[in-house]
């Protein structure tokens, strides 16, 4: 397993050293440091054999976190486990950097010393450790108290401690999706996919269980054969579309009762309190692409070149597009850009080697073009290498372009006095660009 | 009621923040002090602050304490005052004080006692979180004392009643058993341990589980190995665990559950019924061990069946999930894709699409997404594949450019449709005329001719072209070898061959094995106007060239040639086997290995856990379980296609897959068969009265010979080869041949009397994997340093520079560097001749030597002990008066005595062997049994040794007079290696 832990900064001093296992001697931080944070070579893998010791690392700002191994460790927990500790900390004191990893790092050691023994992960959730890792110094807890924690830490429910209470009970669901794409100049898509998650955020009282039910095919048909089942759904996602879609896998967090789920295709779960990722999915199959991108490029002798690049938006006109941004790479050797678009602000933005144009808001079934000449200092070596980067794209719409729907999310709670309809519940939707980019 | 309508959640953290906010303004600014930088007489400032009276003051000073040690100063020397703090109630000094322990506990065993009685106090201490604690940090302490108080403690908490205070007592076994493995069999801690497996509190039984796991792999004794193995009724309760774990200790289930191989086809199927919900869990570590477990157990269902194609299809949407996660997750599962796509093809063959490269991908991960392409490529989906590719050659990083040219040559070797589509994009390709994309264009286009003969020749011209320009070997000797290959249709090939002979020497092997064996087809395929070419190439090879492969094989062509040219044709011109489609696949034992390695490094690195880990837990090696086949199977052939692999002979079983060499040895695959390929070699042991070593003089007659029969095909029978210095005997040809490999290794030894071994000089730990072996030589007045340069790293080695520092005797290099690349795990020996001109400057030790090698990767520093004697310089010998009177001139005081051991060496022999390093003997006599040698050397910057060698009864002593002493203990230590190297 994990023998250490290394935090370093940007020039590579020692932040945070914790080192779980004898195996890893005091020279491993030195040799990250040398042969990865100081080679000069880009970094070419994020696993690193030096005299073997395998090192892991992630990078957040320039800050780098480093795990050490001299075993055959399983490589996807530690850097699950990296992410994990990334996202303890950032729960504890906010950005990852210098000054608050300074600042914290004996909260750190004490946290390191919590959420791995012996190289192993022990229980990682926030929420939990928040209970019995506060800095405060633990006075004279009385063994109730005490009893209550271990129990949380080891239980079987680990994320949710007991005893919540909320005067209203309310939560939220963000369905939020981001859209993948490339396409071909001619404006065949070569891939595309879309990875949503939906995000909860629960104050509900007691140990309620929940059900979530949502308009994926299979989840949907198996229903159907249950007579009844379907009575809570229909209202809740706004749309009365018959649709479902056509999910191609998702993913639950550690709360969703997974055997529930691959025997029944049910969704149930006792929730984390306050926010938390409940699923991630991910579909393939008729997405509504919500805009596209028509290039026209053109070289005119080896000095000129022209760009002309319309944008779409395609989807419903009552809907507006927010923060679209369109960027169109432009070469290396590039002296000047005349830009001209119809809508919108377009800049040549030289430290990007790109022209950016901005566009604030958009409505459905749009179709705006921009223009450009841009001059090019005349060919030299490197200008034969420029490749033409992909046009890339970047928006945010109101509506989550899988198709995806929450149907319902019924809350039982057997204990307390109040029921599914006491609760308040929200839903959002909403569509953002991950890699959306189209070749010229 | 729900609330249809979206309405907006401005702060997601809302009800987070506020109290955030309390936690990290708390301590603003007031830790980050302790990183300032040092000043003097801060530690004892320290040390008076942890004796404070106040308490605030003292945790302060822990805390200076801890950061001090984080930016890894040493604070070792405050051990007994922060141990003193160590009572405290306060938890979290507590906390700082025991980190500190364990950091330094192993530096101080002796203080570190008093810190016991704290530890087995806290282990009874009423608050759980304490207990933990310190059954925690004592298991860290690896001291022997220590350890011996640790039993009773643990013992109590392996059965406390707080399941916190457990599941840190199941881990604190695995420490304990690393420290000392018998006693945790003695104590009885093993059983202690599998009780907890059915604990009531699922982090309790996945901590143990993780910690027999461990001990498992490096069980002591038969007993606790047999103890520790996983049964089918333990399994089966863990997999019902499962649900109530942490994701964490999904993970070390499922990686335990992976371990255990059941005996039936039903208990196989049940198991992945079980384990397969995991495969929508959100940490992709449970994903990909669950993916292992169920792979493995896959191989012991009914091929075909039902069951095992809808698991197979169930296994595909989790691993193209994988790919939408973080980078680093991206690689592992990259990684780990490659693996499963080589054993069970058909998970993934419909995703191609997903393997696309994304513009913005992580070099590595756009490298591995490469490979899985090619390896999902077919005839349905080639267009698609090629249009990719091509985009992909022109991008900017040059490893992956290289990567996707080799990739559209691998798609014409796979697709035979698509070749002529392939070749054209190739063509395309170099025409850019960029240098690194034309020389990776010309390998891949080498593999097409092997694969297609005859079909794309037409393309030659175009590779012609770029000749000069290419300058890697790889690239050299694919062209060498398509020169040679189609010398007939290539009107100068000649010419062609001959410009690349101009540079043999500097050439590296592979490249000058290649030339040579073009330039034999060339001369048997156009005999008439090449003959003098084959014989340059044929001499450079046997007299000029230090490597045996490339000797050895000019030697065999030369025979052959001379005797009987029409075997040599039938050798040389064989047909080659067409080499196959799939290239890089793993060996199939490699890969059942790794398949069981899923998710762990094993399966990044694709390589044996052996290979990168320490100690005897690398001996254990996993290997995919065999099915028992049905009766039907058994008997009945109908079912023939039944792919059943066992692990032990898995390459019978599998003939289908013949795992082809990478690019790297393709070309020394080429050359074999190029020796072997005929099978008409008759002329090479039965003819072999011929000349042991041809000599220049009577090349010509040789090959005369050769070139008439040659030329009269099928005429009268060869004559018998002029003998110029007859095989001694010349009786049976077997004794023939012993004497011509005699004669053959008698020639280098006679050169030098004596040759250092090789020393290491720069390990490959210390050179980022490349390693440095030398030795000094002197060759005919000159000095030699001979690099001996592995590469143990995973990429290319290139851009060798050398330098020297200063040095006592001005040692510097005569010329540059000669080192082509190197590609991993290959070695090259290069010798650098050296002048003694350079800069110079005393070193300590005298004959100490710092040099600087640069590559690509970085720069490396390394000093080396030149030997003395390869100083001496030929003109050490002198008159006998001279050597009389000059020895006298010298004070007797600096003369200097030392015995050097006992050796079997004759006089005269040790005569001749200093003699061949420059150490001449003067004068020699002879008294009562006693022998005496006076020597003299002279070293390159004019200082003048004598030496008198006294041998009594086989004792050697050796007395030293020189002006500068300095020089004695190097002459002595020469002494003693020449003595002792042929002794």
């Amino acid at each position: 397993m994990i023998g250490g832990l290394f935090v370093y900064n940007h020039k590579g001093e020692v932040l945070i050293s914790r080192v779980y296992r004898d195996d890893i001697g005091r020279n491993a931080v030195d040799a990250f440091r040398v042969n990865v944070i100081h080679a000069r070579q880009q970094v070419r893998s994020p696993v690193t054999n030096i005299a073997h010791t395998s090192f892991f690392h992630i990078k957040r700002s320039n800050i780098w976190i480093c795990a050490a191994a001299k075993k055959n460790v399983n490589a996807a927990l530690v850097f699950q486990f990296l992410y994990k500790m990334v996202e303890v900390m950032g729960n504890y004191f906010g950005k990852i950097n210098e000054d608050n990893i300074k600042n914290n790092f004996v909260l750190i050691y004490e946290l390191l010393d919590e959420i791995m023994d012996y190289g192993y992960p022990q229980n990682t959730d926030t929420g939990i450790l928040k209970t019995y890792i506060t800095q405060q110094g633990i006075k004279s807890q009385t063994k109730e108290e005490t009893t209550k924690i271990t129990n949380q830490v080891t239980g079987q429910i680990a994320w949710r401690r007991e005893g919540i209470k909320y005067r209203r009970n309310e939560l939220f669901l963000d369905v939020i999706e981001s859209v993948n794409l490339l396409m071909s100049p001619q404006g065949q898509v070569l891939s595309a996919h879309v990875s949503g998650r939906v995000q909860m955020k629960s104050f509900l009282s007691g140990m309620p269980e929940c059900k979530f039910g949502i308009n994926d095919k299979i989840v949907v048909d198996s229903k159907r054969q249950e007579p009844g089942a379907t009575s809570g759904g229909g209202n809740l996602g706004g749309g009365g579309k018959a649709g479902h879609i056509a999910i191609d896998d998702c993913q639950f967090h550690q709360c969703v009762k997974l055997s529930k789920f691959d025997t029944e295709h049910a969704i149930s779960f006792i929730p984390p309190d306050g926010e938390f990722e409940l699923m991630r999915y991910r579909t393939t199959k008729d997405i509504s692409l919500p805009f596209r991108v028509i290039p026209l490029v053109r070289e005119i002798g080896r000095t000129k070149m022209e760009v002309k690049v319309v944008v779409k938006s395609n989807f419903k006109p009552s809907l507006l597009a927010q923060k679209v941004e369109v960027r169109i790479p432009t070469p290396l050797n590039t002296s000047g850009v005349q830009v001209i678009c119809m809508k919108g602000k377009a800049r040549y933005k030289a430290s990007d080697n790109a022209i950016v144009w901005k566009i604030k808001r958009m409505g459905g079934m749009k179709e705006w073009q921009l223009s450009a000449e841009i001059d090019m200092l005349s060919a030299t070596d490197k200008a034969k290498k420029w490749t033409r980067p992909p046009i890339s794209m970047n928006f945010e719409v109101p509506f989550a372009p899988s198709g995806f729907k929450v149907r319902y999310l019924k809350v039982f709670e057997s204990k307390l006095n109040y029921s599914d309809h006491d609760v308040i519940k929200w839903v959002r939707y909403i569509g953002k660009s991950g890699l959306y980019e189209t070749r010229c | 009621k729900m609330q249809g309508v979206a309405a907006s959640v401005s702060d997601t953290l809302g009800n987070i923040r506020p109290w955030l906010h309390k936690v990290t303004t708390q301590s603003k600014m007031t830790d980050s002090k302790y990183f300032t930088t040092t000043r003097k007489g801060e530690i004892f400032e320290l040390k008076a602050e942890l004796n404070s009276d106040r308490k605030d003051k003292r945790k302060e000073a822990v805390k200076k304490v801890i950061a001090s040690m984080t930016v890894g100063k040493d604070v070792s020397t405050l051990f007994p005052d922060v141990v003193n703090c160590m009572q405290a109630d306060n938890l979290e000094l507590k906390k700082l004080v025991y980190l500190y322990l364990m950091n330094y506990a192993k530096t101080q065993p002796d203080k570190a006692i008093m810190a016991v009685n704290t530890f087995v106090r806290d282990c009874e201490d009423p608050n759980p979180l304490i207990r933990a604690l310190a059954v925690r940090t004592i298991g860290c302490i690896r001291v022997d004392e220590i350890t011996a108080y640790l039993c009773d403690p643990l013992r109590k908490c392996l059965k406390d009643e707080d399941p916190y205070v457990r599941k840190t007592a199941a881990v604190c076994v695995a420490k304990l058993h690393d420290i000392d493995p018998l006693l945790v069999e003695e104590q009885g801690f093993l059983d202690m341990l599998k009780d907890l497996l059915a604990d009531s509190n699922p982090m309790v039984v996945a901590n143990a589980v993780a910690a027999m796991t461990e001990i498992g792999e490096s069980a002591q004794t038969e007993a606790a190995a047999r103890m520790l193995t996983w049964s089918g009724h333990l399994v089966n309760k863990l997999l019902t665990a499962l649900n109530e774990c942490t994701e964490w200790g999904q993970v070390f289930i499922l990686d335990a559950v992976a371990n255990y191989t059941p005996s039936e086809e039903n208990e196989a199927q049940s198991m992945i019924e079980r384990v397969c919900p995991r495969l929508a869990h959100a940490n992709a570590a449970v994903v990909l061990s669950a993916v292992k477990v169920i792979m493995k157990l896959l191989e012991l269902l009914t091929p075909g069946s039902d069951f095992v194609q809808s698991t197979v299809k169930k296994l595909s949407a989790p691993l193209v999930t994988l790919l939408s996660s973080e980078h680093e997750i991206q690689y592992v599962a990259l990684r780990n894709i490659n693996l499963i796509v080589q054993k069970r093809p058909e998970i993934l063959k419909h995703e191609l699409k997903v393997f696309f490269v994304k513009y913005n991908d992580p070099i590595y991960v756009k490298l591995e997404k490469l490979d899985i392409l090619i390896r999902l490529t077919s005839a349905a989906n080639i267009a698609n594949v090629l249009a990719e590719l091509k985009e992909y050659a022109t991008e900017v990083d040059v490893d992956f450019v290289r990567k996707a040219v080799r990739a559209i040559g691998r798609c014409a070797i796979k697709v035979e449709s698509a070749a002529e589509r392939c070749v054209s994009t190739l063509l395309d390709l170099i025409q850019t005329k960029v240098n690194y994309v034309v020389q990776e264009a010309i390998v891949v286009i080498k593999d097409i001719f092997r694969k297609y003969p005859n079909k794309y020749e037409s393309v030659i011209g175009t590779l012609c072209e770029n000749l000069d320009t290419l300058d890697e070997p790889e690239a050299r000797a694919s062209m060498i070898w398509i020169i040679g290959e189609y010398a007939e249709r290539i009107d100068n090939a000649d010419e062609l061959l001959e410009s690349f002979l101009d540079g043999f020497a500097d050439e590296q092997t592979s490249v000058q094995l290649q030339l040579l064996t073009a330039v034999v087809k060339l001369f048997l395929k156009r005999p008439t106007d090449t003959q003098e070419l084959v014989q340059r190439v044929l001499s450079l090879a046997t007299q000029e060239a230090d490597n045996p492969d490339l000797r050895d094989r000019g030697y065999i062509y030369w025979r052959l040639l001379s005797t009987d040219p029409a075997a040599a044709k039938q050798v040389v011109l064989a047909e080659k086997p067409l080499i196959s489609e799939e290239t890089d696949l793993l060996e199939p034992s490699l890969l059942g290995e790794l398949v069981c390695h899923i998710g762990s490094l094993a399966s990044v690195y694709h390589r044996p856990p052996s290979a990168f880990v320490d100690g005897r837990v690398a001996a254990q090696r996993k290997g995919l379980p065999s099915r028992a086949p049905t009766l039907a199977e058994a008997t009945g052939a109908a079912d023939a296609g039944a792919e059943v692999v066992p692990t032990d002979n898995a390459q019978n079983a599998k003939p289908a897959v013949s795992v082809i060499p990478t690019q790297d040895s393709l070309i020394g695959d080429l050359l074999d068969i190029d020796m072997s390929g005929g099978g008409g070699g008759s002329g090479i042991t039965q003819q072999s009265a011929a000349p042991a070593v041809p000599s220049q003089s009577n090349a010509m007659d040789l090959l005369g010979d050769g070139l008439d029969s040659l030329l009269g095909l099928g005429g009268p029978a060869p004559q018998q080869p002029p003998q110029q210095q007859p095989a001694v005997g010349g009786g049976s040809g077997v004794d023939a041949l012993a004497d011509i490999f005699g004669g053959l290794s008698a020639t280098p030894s006679a050169q030098a009397g004596f040759t250092p071994q090789l020393e290491s000089w720069l390990p490959a730990q210390r050179g980022k994997g490349m390693q440095i072996d030398g030795r000094f030589l002197r060759r005919g007045a000159q000095l030699q340093m001979e690099l001996q340069v592995r590469n143990n790293a995973m990429q290319q080695l290139s851009g060798f520079a050398i330098q020297f520092n200063k040095n006592s005797f001005g040692l510097a290099p005569a010329q540059p560097l000669s080192l082509n690349p190197l590609a991993p795990m290959q070695t090259a020996t290069t010798l650098l001749p050296l002048h003694t001109k350079g800069q110079v400057q005393k070193m300590e030790p005298l004959l100490n030597l710092q040099v600087a090698v640069k590559n690509n990767i970085d720069v490396f520093y390394f000093s080396c002990l030149v030997p003395i004697h390869v100083l001496f310089t030929e003109e050490g010998g002198m008159d006998k008066r001279v050597f009389l009177s000059t020895w006298k001139d010298i004070p007797a005081d600096s003369e200097s005595q030392t015995s050097l051991g006992s050796y079997s060496h004759s006089p005269d022999s040790v005569s001749n062997l200093l003699q061949s390093c420059n150490v001449f003997t003067i004068a020699r006599r002879s008294v009562d049994g006693i022998e005496m040698l006076y020597q003299s050397m002279k070293l390159c910057n004019g200082i003048l040794v004598l030496a008198e060698l006294k041998i009594s009864g086989g004792a050697f002593t050796l007395s030293l007079k020189s002006r500068h002493a300095e020089v004695y203990s190097g002459v002595q230590e020469s002494y003693l290696k020449i003595l002792k190297s042929s002794n």
